[in-house]
C-alpha cells in the first residue's frame, strides 16, 4: 500500500489576510499530490478583524478535520503576534513560516495592552522549534503591487518544504483565485519560492 | 473525479442530484453556503427567504405540490420555523422535503449552542448526522427518498464543522441542464393537509405508526454501520465527533450512527453484547446515550465527554483518559513551566468605513440603553465601544425595549436593529411597539445587505439570490405606513446628524420614535472608498479621543505629545476607507483628508 505520512498545517492571520484561500489552496494541493486531505475554519462573528485560524491534513486517509494542539508540521502566520499566539500548537521541531508584519489587535490600540517586540515573539516560537522562517512576506507583496498577496508569497516558501512540484501548486492557484489576479498570485509565489 | 467540498456545498450537490426543485433559506452561520451553492445548479429555484420559518412554509408549500423540496438554516432558526415543523410531521409531506439544520456546537457565531437532535425526537421524524462532506452529499440525497418512502419531513444535521470543513466528494459532472417543466396539477387532499382539529386528530396516530415503522427500519439502515476491531472498547458515534473518535480509539471497535433519530435499537443491543467496554463519543447533549441507558445498557459517556463546548482530538483523548479507556499515542505539549509571552487579544471590530461605528460613538456619548440585536452591530459590546446592555435573538431589541419602558424602566432606551434583521422578525415587535402605545426609540441600520453572514441580498436590497431584479422594499415607506410620525433619516456617516436625530427622538416622549440610518456596508458595491485620512502630528496632542471610534484603522504612533505625554495617533492609509467618522470626532482638527 502506498502510505502516506500525515502531515498538519495550521494557518493563522487576521481577518482580511487571505487565510481561507491560502489553505484552500494547500488543501487542494494534498488532494492533486495524491493525499486524502482536509480542511477547517470558522466563519462568521469572528472573522470581523479577529483571529483567523484554519487546518489543513494531508495524509493517507484523514479523520478529523483538525489537528491537535501539539501536532501541527507547519503553523504558517501571515502576522507576527499570530505566530506567537498559536505555537503551541506546532508539535517540538515543527516549522514556522511568519510573514513579517505587525497588525496591532484594537487591545493594543486602545491602549489595554502592548504588541510585543519582534524578538520577543521570535523568542517565543523558538521554545518550541529552531526551524523559524521570517519571511518579508508582506515586503515583497508591496513591491508586486498588491499587499494582499503575502499570503501567495508564504505558499511559495511552503511549498519548498513539500515532496510537491510547484507546477501542482500553480495549477491549483490558477483554479480558486480570480482569473485577473492568476498572474500576480503565481508571480508572488514564485518568490515566496526564493525566501 | 474528487473534488474539495464543504459540507455545505456538499449538501447543495446532494439535494441537485435528489432533483430538488425548489430551496429557501435564511442566512445563518454556518448554514449560509448551501442556498449560494445550490442557486447556480440548472433547474433549481433557491430563494433567500425572510426568515427561516417563511423557508419552511414555502418548502412546504413546494412538497405539498410534488416538488421535492429542501429549507436550510441555523440551528436556532429552526426555533423560528418549529411553529411550522412540529404541524409538519402531522401532514407529512407531497414530494420529498428536507430540512438541514446546521448546529454550532462551541457557539463560534451564535448565541447558543442547541442541540437540535432534540427537534427530531420532539417531532417524530427521522434525524441523519453526516460525518464528511461525501456523506453530507450522500445523506442528503438518501434524505429526499426516506422522505417519500414514509411520508415524513425529514431533518439534515450538520453542525459547524461538518458544514465549514472541506474534504474530498466524488463528484460525476453534472448532465447539462435540467428543465423540470411544470409539476401536475396540485392533487387535493384536505384531510392530509389542512389542520384543523377534526382533521389533525386522526393524523397524530398516523404519526405514532409512522415512528414505529422507522423504528424498525432503523435496524437496517444502510447509514447505520458496524467497523468491527479490537472488541475491549466499541465507541457508539456520530457526526465529526466520530472522526475525533476514530482517531483517538483507533483499532477499536464502531457503531457509526448515520441515523440518528430513531436508533436501532437491536443493532445497539448486539453491539454491546459483543464489547467489554460500551462508550458513547457524541457532541453537546447525551442525545444517544440517553436512549442507550434506556435500553438497560451500561454505558461510559457524559460523565466524562463534554457536554457544553464543541469536541476536539485533545478533549476526547483526555475524557478518555480520565474513564481509564486506552487511547491512542499522545503529542506532546509545552512543559507547563515554558516561560510565555503576554499575547494581546484579539477580538473582532467593526471594520474601517463600518455605517455603525457613528451610531454606537453616539449611543455611548448620550449614555444610553440599547437593546441590541443579531448582526454585526452586536460588536458594540466589546470595547471601546461597551455600548449594547441585551441580546437575545433575531428581531427582539425592539420588544425587549418596548417590554422594559412598559415595565416602568426610567433609563432612556434605544433598539437597534439592521435592515434584514427588521424583515426577518422586526415588522412584527415595530407593529406592537406602536399598537400598545410603546415610548422606546427603534433605530433600523440599513447597510443595504446581510453583514454578518457575508453580506446576501434582503427583502430590502432589490436583487434575488439568483440574481434577478426586484422590487426593493422600502424601509422607510413601511414605517410610515405603519403610522410611525416621529422618523428620522439621517446618513450613517453624518456624525453630528446621528448624534442629533438620537437627541431629538429620544426626547420626544409618549409614542415611539424611529431613526433610519442609511450606510452601505464595505463588503457592497454600493460602498464607496474614498481617499484615506491622515493625522497633522503637529496638531494632534494624543486626546485619543479618535480611539474611542474603535476603528481598526486608528493606530497609536510612535510619537508622544510633549505636554500629555500621550501617544498620538497615526492612520492605516491601507486599512482607512475614508469615511472620516475619526475626522469628524476630532476636536483639534487633527485629521485631514488626503486630496480632498
Amino acid at each position: 500500500m502506498n502510505s502516506k505520512k500525515n502531515i498538519n498545517f495550521l494557518f493563522v492571520g487576521v481577518g482580511g489576510q487571505g487565510i481561507l484561500t491560502g489553505s484552500d489552496i494547500a488543501a487542494g494541493v494534498g488532494l492533486e499530490a495524491g493525499y486524502d486531505a482536509k480542511k477547517s475554519e470558522v466563519h462568521g462573528f469572528s472573522q470581523r478583524g479577529g483571529v483567523v485560524e484554519s487546518h489543513v491534513r494531508w495524509g493517507d486517509d484523514v479523520a478529523a478535520p483538525l489537528a491537535e494542539k501539539g501536532s501541527v508540521d507547519f503553523l504558517i502566520a501571515t502576522e507576527l503576534l499570530e505566530a506567537a499566539r498559536w505555537i503551541e500548537w506546532l508539535r517540538p521541531g515543527g516549522a514556522v513560516l511568519v510573514n513579517h508584519q505587525r497588525i496591532p489587535p484594537m487591545s493594543v490600540t486602545v491602549g489595554d495592552a502592548v504588541y510585543p517586540a519582534d524578538e520577543r515573539i521570535l523568542a517565543a516560537v523558538e521554545t518550541r522549534t529552531d526551524d523559524v522562517t521570517v519571511i518579508e512576506g508582506f515586503a515583497t507583496a508591496e513591491r508586486l503591487g498588491n499587499p494582499r498577496l503575502a499570503n501567495t508569497v508564504l505558499l511559495g516558501a511552503l511549498s519548498t518544504r513539500l515532496d510537491v512540484p510547484p507546477e501542482t501548486w500553480l495549477a491549483v492557484i490558477e483554479r480558486r483565485v480570480p482569473p485577473k489576479y492568476v498572474e500576480l498570485n503565481c508571480k508572488a509565489f514564485w518568490e515566496g519560492r526564493r525566501e | 473525479m474528487k473534488r474539495l467540498l464543504s459540507g455545505n456545498e456538499a449538501i447543495a450537490l446532494g439535494a441537485w442530484e435528489a432533483g430538488v426543485r425548489y430551496a429557501a433559506a435564511y442566512p445563518g452561520t454556518p448554514s449560509t453556503e448551501i442556498l449560494p451553492a445550490l442557486a447556480q445548479y440548472a433547474g433549481v429555484r433557491a430563494e433567500w427567504a425572510s426568515n427561516e420559518k417563511v423557508a419552511l412554509d414555502a418548502a412546504i408549500g413546494a412538497s405539498f405540490a410534488g416538488g421535492r423540496a429542501l429549507a436550510a438554516m441555523k440551528h436556532v432558526g429552526v426555533n423560528v420555523a418549529s411553529d411550522s415543523l412540529i404541524t409538519l410531521s402531522y401532514t407529512g409531506v407531497g414530494a420529498g422535503l428536507v430540512l438541514v439544520s446546521a448546529d454550532d456546537p462551541g457557539s463560534f457565531s451564535s448565541q447558543n449552542e442547541q442541540d437540535n437532535r432534540h427537534y427530531a425526537r420532539f417531532g417524530k421524524f427521522p434525524c441523519l448526522e453526516p460525518t464528511d462532506s461525501q456523506e453530507a452529499k450522500d445523506f442528503t440525497r438518501f434524505a429526499f427518498e426516506l422522505s417519500e418512502q414514509f411520508d415524513t419531513p425529514v431533518m439534515l444535521r450538520s453542525t459547524t464543522r461538518i458544514s465549514h470543513s472541506k474534504s474530498a466528494v466524488e463528484v460525476k459532472m453534472p448532465a447539462g441542464p435540467r428543465e423540470p417543466g411544470p409539476l401536475p396539477p396540485f392533487e387535493r387532499k384536505p384531510r392530509k393537509y389542512v389542520m384543523i382539529p377534526a382533521y389533525a386528530r386522526p393524523r397524530h396516530p398516523e404519526v405514532e405508526a409512522r415512528l414505529q415503522a422507522l423504528v424498525e427500519y432503523a435496524e437496517s439502515c444502510p447509514l447505520n454501520r458496524v467497523e468491527w476491531g479490537d472488541r475491549r472498547v466499541g465507541v457508539i458515534s456520530n457526526g465529526v465527533a466520530y472522526q475525533y473518535a476514530r482517531e483517538i480509539f483507533a483499532g477499536f471497535s464502531f457503531l457509526k450512527l448515520g441515523m440518528t433519530y430513531p436508533l436501532p435499537a437491536g443493532m445497539i443491543r448486539d453491539f454491546a453484547a459483543e464489547v467489554e467496554a460500551l462508550v458513547v463519543v457524541e457532541e453537546l447533549d447525551p442525545f444517544i446515550e440517553e436512549q442507550v441507558r434506556a435500553l438497560g445498557l451500561e454505558v461510559i459517556g457524559k460523565e466524562f465527554f463534554p457536554a457544553t463546548g464543541e469536541l476536539t482530538l485533545a478533549r476526547v483523548r483526555e475524557s478518555a483518559i480520565k474513564a481509564g479507556l486506552p487511547v491512542s499515542h499522545t503529542p506532546t505539549l509545552p512543559h507547563p513551566d515554558t516561560p510565555t509571552l503576554s499575547i494581546p487579544p484579539r477580538p473582532p471590530a467593526l471594520c474601517p468605513g463600518c455605517p455603525h461605528r457613528a451610531v454606537y460613538f453616539n449611543l455611548r456619548k448620550l449614555k444610553l440603553l440599547v437593546s441590541g440585536d443579531i448582526g454585526c452591530y452586536a460588536i458594540s459590546v466589546l470595547p471601546p465601544f461597551e455600548e449594547m446592555d441585551m441580546l437575545i435573538s433575531m428581531g427582539a431589541s425592539i420588544g425587549m425595549a418596548h417590554g422594559a419602558k412598559q415595565a416602568g424602566c426610567p433609563d432612556k432606551i434605544v433598539a437597534t436593529i439592521g435592515d434584514s434583521t427588521f424583515f426577518h422578525s422586526g415588522l412584527p415587535e415595530l407593529a406592537n411597539i406602536i399598537y400598545n402605545r410603546g415610548v422606546a426609540c427603534t433605530m433600523i441600520l440599513d447597510n443595504g445587505t446581510t453583514a454578518m453572514t457575508g453580506g446576501q441580498d434582503n427583502p430590502a436590497t432589490g436583487v434575488t439570490l439568483q440574481g434577478e431584479t426586484t422590487q426593493a422594499i422600502d424601509i422607510e415607506a413601511v414605517v410610515r405606513a405603519m403610522g410611525v410620525e416621529d422618523l428620522w433619516v439621517v446618513d450613517a456617516l453624518d456624525v453630528q446628524g446621528v448624534e442629533r436625530a438620537i437627541r431629538e427622538a429620544t426626547g420626544i416622549e409618549g409614542r415611539p420614535t424611529v431613526i433610519i440610518v442609511n450606510g452601505a456596508c464595505v463588503f457592497t458595491p454600493q460602498f464607496q472608498r474614498r481617499p484615506a485620512v491622515t493625522v497633522d502630528l503637529q496638531v494632534c496632542n494624543g486626546c485619543g479621543f479618535c480611539f474611542r471610534v474603535g476603528c481598526p484603522a486608528i493606530l497609536k504612533s510612535g510619537e508622544a505629545d510633549a505636554k500629555t505625554k500621550r501617544p498620538k495617533a497615526e492612520i492605516d492609509p491601507l486599512l482607512c476607507t475614508g469615511c472620516t467618522v475619526c475626522l469628524q470626532v476630532c476636536p483639534r482638527q487633527a485629521i485631514y483628508q488626503v486630496g480632498e
